[in-house]
């Protein structure tokens, strides 16, 4: 096994213009594995979010070590080791979805052949193949997720870190992607995915170990097996230890408050 | 899905109804703006240019043929000539408009591109915008009209002399492009301009790819601010440099023999008006062409429907034209 993300006593302060800080994570500790799939949950503020955006090099940490492959977070940015995923699907409404698709591979400078074939392969892969020529507003909010996860998926990261994909969806629609992300995460072997949420059965149905975080300053309360068989299906839902895992993560979340 | 009218005008029948209605409307307005014209010159010459209220006297002196013309005349006179064995004025007037089209297009062209390197350059440094925004500002108090007579001479001296009238047309179009292409450069969403940054894009694929995507529509309102502003731009820059051939030309020698005939100076401000709503309309068009995403439609939508709303009505119609072309399956 190889370690993906390496995060050791990892600090973050966030100071405003008039001079108030806020202590948004707190000695952080932990490490991901490849092929791993790790949820973030914890209620609002407890920074779940900031940790993926140190891990994506949108913002840098105060103090701490935070390694990506081997690499610092702003050199794994510019080798373009992960695919980033927003809770707003973040489509450029003046492109066709295909041409969404397409964008990250514009901005790599791949060959318009190879743009034209990932980008038909990825929207096979997310069954939105006879939408390529549409514009996002004529699709729905979860059509429009699954654009932007076709979008992350064409350059082939092997890591991708979503930051509450599904939090604006419904349930329906959520469980419905939640299973096409399962199916995704199978076909491409090795791939390791950090997910944000604030959902305990999604966090618990998705996850290989699911991370609880406590607010202000946001910690790490406890890492959470899931050693629920997979493939999950959701017959996974049904069954007695799916509910006794989710109850454990809900009193983790309860006396962390 | 269209939707369908009970009793389809057999006439009009091939517009939506919405335009239709706004089709309507403009006639109808038309028709107010007549009907009040020649009626108001009626009771003038009903009353003896008096009326008598009682206790109030209303003058309507103004309502005389001299200044108010009858809408025939002014219509009339774009058939007759001008001068003895001369081309009729419309022709006279349809080759100075296209004269003064291309120093307004010209002034159009370089206003435009002035206005967007400008506001690219603001988008990106937050100094040069602070130091030179407010200069940009006060540029646009100073009365054209006194700018004109300078900007001409100017021109002359530096030997550049049909450049001047482009100049001062430039001048007024360039201000609207950099204030609403600065907005539509900086009004990213921080999600769309994160994602950019998780690809490690460059500055210069972040403008093209992005923010100068996103400005697009603004660009636009701008533009359809500045089409007309050019004509008017080119017409005041003609005055002051004695250039015969173009609307300002015209207008000049309409208004000097204004007594022997009204309508031909009425006549001329008509064409200049129609100008610059030929302008309008054709950058309209170009927007339903560019902008192609809000809209999803047909091109015959494109070229004919929607620059006849966006005409009256003055805004595209965004919403209207979503619900009605088809939808998500």
């Amino acid at each position: 096994m190889t370690t993906v993300i390496s995060i050791e006593n990892l600090d973050k302060i966030f100071e405003s213009r008039d001079g108030n800080t806020v202590h948004a994570l707190k000695d952080i500790n932990l490490e991901v594995e490849q092929g791993e799939f790790v949820s973030l949950i914890g209620p609002s503020g407890c920074g779940k979010s900031t940790l993926l955006r140190l891990i994506a090099d949108l913002i840098e940490p105060t103090s701490g070590h935070l390694m990506i492959n081997g690499l610092s977070p702003r050199q794994a940015r510019l080798h373009r080791q992960y695919g980033f995923i927003f809770q707003n699907a973040t489509l450029y409404e003046w492109r066709t979805v295909i041409k969404n698709v397409q964008l990250p591979l514009e901005v790599m400078n791949y060959s318009r052949r190879e743009r034209d074939e990932r980008a038909r392969q990825m929207l096979e892969l997310v069954e939105l193949s006879d939408f390529a020529n549409h514009y996002p507003w004529q699709l729905s909010g979860g059509m429009q997720q699954r654009v932007s996860i076709a979008r992350a998926l064409a350059f082939e990261p092997n890591l991708l870190l979503m930051d509450e994909p599904f939090g604006a969806l419904d349930e329906m629609t959520r469980e419905r992607l939640n299973n096409e992300l399962l199916a995704i995460w199978r076909t491409i072997s090795s791939m390791t995915v950090v997910f944000v949420t604030h959902n305990i059965s999604e966090a618990v149905y998705l996850s290989s170990r699911v991370v609880v975080m406590s607010p202000r300053p946001g910690q790490i309360v406890d890492i959470v097996d899931i050693d629920l068989p997979r493939p999950r299906t959701p017959e996974t839902m049904d069954s007695d230890h799916y509910f006794h895992l989710i109850s454990q993560v809900r009193h983790l979340l309860r006396e962390a408050h | 899905m269209a939707k369908t009218t009970a009793t389809p005008n057999r006439l009009l029948g091939w517009l939506p109804e919405e335009s239709r209605l706004t089709l309507l409307y403009f006639c109808l307005i038309i028709v107010i703006i007549v009907g009040g014209w020649e009626g108001l010159k009626w009771l003038g010459q009903e009353t003896n240019y008096s009326l008598n209220l009682g206790p109030v006297q209303i003058g309507l002196s103004k309502t005389r043929d001299l200044t108010m013309p009858h809408i025939r005349d002014i219509i009339g006179a774009l058939g007759e000539p001008a001068q003895r064995n001369g081309p009729p004025l419309i022709q006279q007037l349809t080759e100075a408009a296209l004269f003064t089209f291309r120093e307004a297009f010209l002034g159009f062209t370089i206003g435009t591109t002035l206005g967007l390197l400008l506001a690219i350059i603001f988008a990106h440094s937050r100094l040069l915008q602070r130091g030179l925004l407010p200069y940009v500002v006060a540029s646009q108090t100073i009365p054209i009209l006194a700018l004109a007579p300078m900007v001409i001479i100017w021109s002359d001296k530096l030997g550049a002399r049909a450049m001047g009238v482009p100049i001062i047309a430039a001048y007024l179009a360039f201000f609207p492009v950099v204030i609403y292409a600065l907005r539509g450069l900086s009004d990213v969403p921080d999600t769309a301009l994160e994602l950019m940054q998780s690809y490690a894009a460059s500055r210069w694929t972040i403008l093209w790819k992005l923010r100068m995507q996103n400005a697009v529509p603004y660009i636009f309102t701008a533009l359809k601010i500045t089409a007309p502003a050019s004509v008017v731009g080119a017409v005041i820059g003609e005055l002051p440099s004695g250039i015969q051939d173009g609307l300002g030309g015209q207008i000049i020698n309409f208004s000097q023999y204004y007594v022997s005939g009204p309508p031909r100076l009425w006549a001329t401000n008509l064409i200049t008006a129609l100008l610059g709503i030929g302008f309008f309309v054709a950058v309209a068009v170009a927007e339903r062409f560019v902008v192609r995403w809000k809209y999803a439609d047909t091109i015959f939508n494109r070229i004919f429907v929607d620059p006849v709303i966006n005409l009256f009505v003055g805004i595209p119609p965004l919403f209207t034209s979503r619900s009605t072309d088809k939808k998500k399956k």
